[in-house]
């Protein structure tokens, strides 16, 4: 059962490298910062599928992995806040049950730009940086929609895997 | 989807749009841009004048922006992203261009006094 998890574990940290890599591939520049937030489908996967536990260790290890391969130490920081706000804020959304995987994905994706914005502002002592917010609420939403949709057809499939 | 999930996506997109409308109708022109490194400010330009600035910071890292027709717009960094490069042009007061991995803001300031800042001020 333990060595299940474990080779699971790497299977998901690898798949979430994988799109956080193809993400990088994907011009995407209507406003710089907006992302699709591919790696969120593995994140979702776990949540869904494992825990919470799981999906914050499987987001912690690939935020670590991909900031220090595509990223430096600044892009990790704020990756880091927002995948944990994000984490915290879909398992509060998820435990809720007011939500489906789409309300939960959503509000994943859209904190994960507050938290971003938070350190952002932290960082630069600049609170005026808070107007990239509202374009970045209503991309969250669409793309954490997105995400979200696809990550309830994936765990429909996988039922009965883990 | 649930009823609520629709709930949600109403409620943030309308707050978007209105944080956005707000934003847009209540900007002023401004007359300085100034440049900010590390918290700390460092010059300040004004907009009538068209320049073309090299920011240095610490270990060899760089921003470059110009002023032109009273826009200002980053042209070249050191950074790896680039982001600020790709941010549009900046023109009415408190529009900001950020460089987060060099620590530089260029943020417009000098417009007339905002009703809530001299409030709080």
């Amino acid at each position: 059962m333990r060595s299940k998890k474990t080779a699971l574990y790497g299977l998901l940290v690898a798949l979430a490298f994988i799109l956080s890599y193809i993400e990088t591939l994907i011009p995407f520049s209507i406003l710089p910062g907006i992302k699709l937030g591919l790696a969120n489908l593995v994140v979702m996967t776990a949540l869904y599928g494992m825990g919470s536990k799981e999906a914050f260790v499987l987001s912690f290890i690939r935020i670590i992995l991909v900031g220090f391969t595509f990223g430096n130490l600044s892009t990790m920081l704020y990756s880091l806040a927002g995948g944990m706000l994000s984490w915290l804020i879909m398992v509060l959304a998820k435990k809720s049950k007011w939500f489906s995987m789409v309300g939960v994905s959503i509000l994943g994706g859209v904190f994960h730009n507050i938290g971003q914005i938070i350190v952002a502002i932290l960082t630069v002592s600049n609170v005026y940086i808070i107007t990239y917010l509202p374009l970045l609420l209503i991309t969250g939403v669409i793309t954490g929609a997105l995400i979200g949709f696809l990550g309830s057809l994936i765990v429909k499939r996988i039922q009965g895997l883990f | 989807m649930k009823r609520n999930d629709l709930i949600l996506i109403i409620v943030i997109v309308v707050l978007g749009i209105g944080a956005l409308l707000f934003i847009n109708f209540t900007k002023e022109s401004g007359s300085k841009v100034g440049v900010t490194v590390k918290q700390e400010e460092i010059a300040s330009f004004a907009l009538d004048e068209d320049i073309v600035y090299t920011i240095e910071g610490e270990n060899g890292a760089w921003n470059t922006f110009e002023i032109k027709d009273g826009y200002v717009n980053m042209i070249d960094a050191s950074c790896p992203d680039k982001l600020c490069v790709s941010q549009s042009k900046i023109h009415y007061d408190h529009e900001t261009i950020v460089c987060l991995p060099n620590q530089v803001v260029l943020e417009i300031i000098g417009g007339e006094v905002n009703p809530i800042d001299s409030i709080a001020n």
